[in-house]
């Protein structure tokens, strides 16, 4: 039997991948859209998978140059944007805590 | 490790990233949520750590550290008021990171195993190349988004003759090149897609005026997450297809609800320049006379109130005024006053940027209330205070099909018994339409900086 490409199961997991967001989503509350964007952005930046993989190598070249980079922003991005959305969260409370103060 | 056993592990931490977004169905399971998707995080980093061509762990951790450090003192520094650009500098940094990997991949496609120098298929040079694109438009885009919400640049919409058709022919010409890159894998090539999509992330973004930040900072969440899921094509990599597609789909769902919430289409705030032509149509309307009342006044009314629903906007934010306002509230609910607060979906510069002010000083979360839970309500409340909104609460976009904010849903803060305005003086909102509410008999305006207005009702309510 013939193999389907790879290149296809790639774009069958995006697919899925756009529709499971898409559901997802729309059940995140509105009040809630601002640490959304926060957590969104830190799982962005999983991108440091590939920036590892490029900065392995143990020789120093151009490509590990970048890798290195890329891997400082990425990180810049998934400390930052957690670190963030939890104080954000932490922040909202409910009406019997929240009148203590 | 087998590469089975580590796309395995990207599918498990897939899994943390999913149920991360669900987390945030609700406050409640939101913290939760935060935990997992740092958990599908480190398992990424530490399968891809495992990787065979990995071998050079001490510069990956003291990037790791660098940039952790670096984005942990950001993230602990940052005041809530400055969310937004703070989120449109993140969304460049993951721009940037995009463009980076990508050359790597160009210039090393062995240690990705997708060919050798020169040699690298098809397939792989234009994910690569469109993956590269939206990485450098994202980077130059969000790096203007955030000089205009950080004021280094002016937010007013910067418009020129011709600037469609300049941004079109940019586009042409990268899809051109983009073609061309893929029988002719030379670096002039690849560095004039990179250099051409960082022009054309600038003139984006230039046109778009501050009042539809909140649709570009999404926007721009939407590129980030699709830079992500382009390089993950160029590398084969499940895992970053998967999370590129989930942030992709979600800053696209909230440009949608932005945009809705203004009743604007997509393109028309990304074509731009809204707020520019309609402002000067209507200055002779502003002689006609307003009621004007001070601290006291409202103090007095707001006292005497059974009920009244705060309208916070942008202006709330500008003055820092949320905890005077948490102040205020406490102060009407101690006198057995019913206090609520009415958030409009486009208030502030960012989705939900309201919620996250006002949860800030402390005001609990189920006293703030969506625009379609709360609108039926103002009728039978006997004040409203919107303090720092305009057109958000502007009857006009109900009456007038001829204003440009016709359409878009809004507060109907007119039914109320008492509208007070707190605003800092008679200028229009964003959008540059008069607002009719100011000249109606039950309207009082208050013009004073929100927070100082707000500290001394405070004062006069003790």
């Amino acid at each position: 039997m013939e193999n389907v490409d790879p290149t296809i199961i790639l774009f069958i997991i995006f697919v899925l991948a756009c529709m499971v967001g898409y559901y997802v989503i729309w059940g995140v509350t509105s009040a809630l859209h601002s640490p959304l964007m926060a957590v969104t952005n830190a799982i962005s930046s999983v991108i440091i998978v590939g920036a590892i993989i490029a900065a392995g190598p143990e020789d120093t070249n151009f490509s590990s140059i970048m890798g290195f980079i890329a891997i400082i922003l990425a990180s810049i991005n998934i400390f930052g944007g957690f670190v963030v959305s939890h104080r954000m969260l932490s922040m909202f409370k409910k009406k019997d805590k929240g009148n203590k103060k | 490790m087998s590469v089975n056993y580590t796309a395995l592990l990207y599918l498990l931490s897939a899994i943390f990233f999913v149920l991360s977004l669900n987390g945030l169905s609700n406050p409640e399971s939101a913290r939760k949520g935060n935990i997992y998707g740092i958990v599908g995080m480190v398992i990424a980093i530490i399968t891809t750590l495992y990787s065979p061509g990995v071998l050079s762990y001490d510069t990956i951790i003291l990037g790791i550290l660098i940039g952790g450090a670096v984005g942990t003192v950001i993230a602990l520094k940052i005041e809530m008021t400055a969310l937004p650009q703070l989120v449109a500098a993140f969304h460049s940094l993951v721009g940037l990171a995009a463009v980076f990997v990508a050359s790597s991949a160009f210039y090393a496609p062995a240690t990705y195993g997708i060919g050798n120098i020169g040699n690298i298929n098809t397939f792989s040079l234009i994910e690569m190349s469109i993956g590269v694109m939206i990485g450098a438009i994202t980077f130059t885009g969000s790096i203007i988004a955030f000089s205009k919400l950080q004021g280094i640049m002016s937010g007013a919409p910067f418009v020129f003759p011709g600037q469609h058709l300049v941004n079109l022919l940019i586009f042409i010409t990268l899809i051109s090149l983009i073609t061309f890159f893929s029988y002719n894998q030379t670096g002039i090539i690849f560095w004039s897609i990179v250099l051409l999509a960082l022009v054309l992330g600038i003139l984006i973004i230039v046109p778009i005026g501050g009042a539809d930040m909140p649709v570009v900072v999404s926007m721009l969440n939407s590129y980030s997450g699709w830079a992500a899921a382009g390089i993950g094509f160029t590398l084969s990599n499940h895992l970053l297809i998967v999370v590129g597609s989930l942030v992709g789909a979600s800053g696209a769902i909230l440009s949608y609800v932005m945009c809705k919430g203004m009743n604007r289409s997509f393109i028309s705030v990304i074509l731009g320049g809204f707020g520019v032509e309609e402002g000067q149509g209507q200055k002779g309307e502003e002689k006609r006379s307003v009621k004007q009342g001070s601290a006291e006044d409202a103090a007095f009314i707001l006292g005497n109130s059974n009920s009244v629903i705060i309208v916070p906007g942008y202006g709330m934010a500008v003055a820092q005024a949320q905890h005077a306002l948490r102040e205020m509230c406490d102060i009407l609910k101690k006198n057995d006053v019913s206090v609520k607060y009415a958030i409009h979906p486009v208030a502030g510069r960012m989705p939900g940027h309201m919620n996250v002010l006002l949860a800030e000083a402390s005001v609990p979360y189920d006293e703030v209330l969506e625009l379609d839970e709360i609108n039926s309500d103002f009728s039978n409340t006997d004040a409203v205070f919107v303090i720092g909104a305009n057109d958000i609460t502007n009857p006009a976009a109900k009456t007038d099909k001829t204003s440009p904010i016709y359409g878009m849903p809004i507060l109907d803060v007119e039914n109320a018994g008492t509208v007070l305005f707190v605003k800092r003086s008679m200028a229009s909102g964003y959008a540059g339409v008069q607002n009719e509410l100011f000249f109606r008999d039950n309207t009082m305006m208050l013009f004073s900086d929100a927070k100082k207005m707000v500290e001394s009702i405070v004062k006069n309510l003790n």
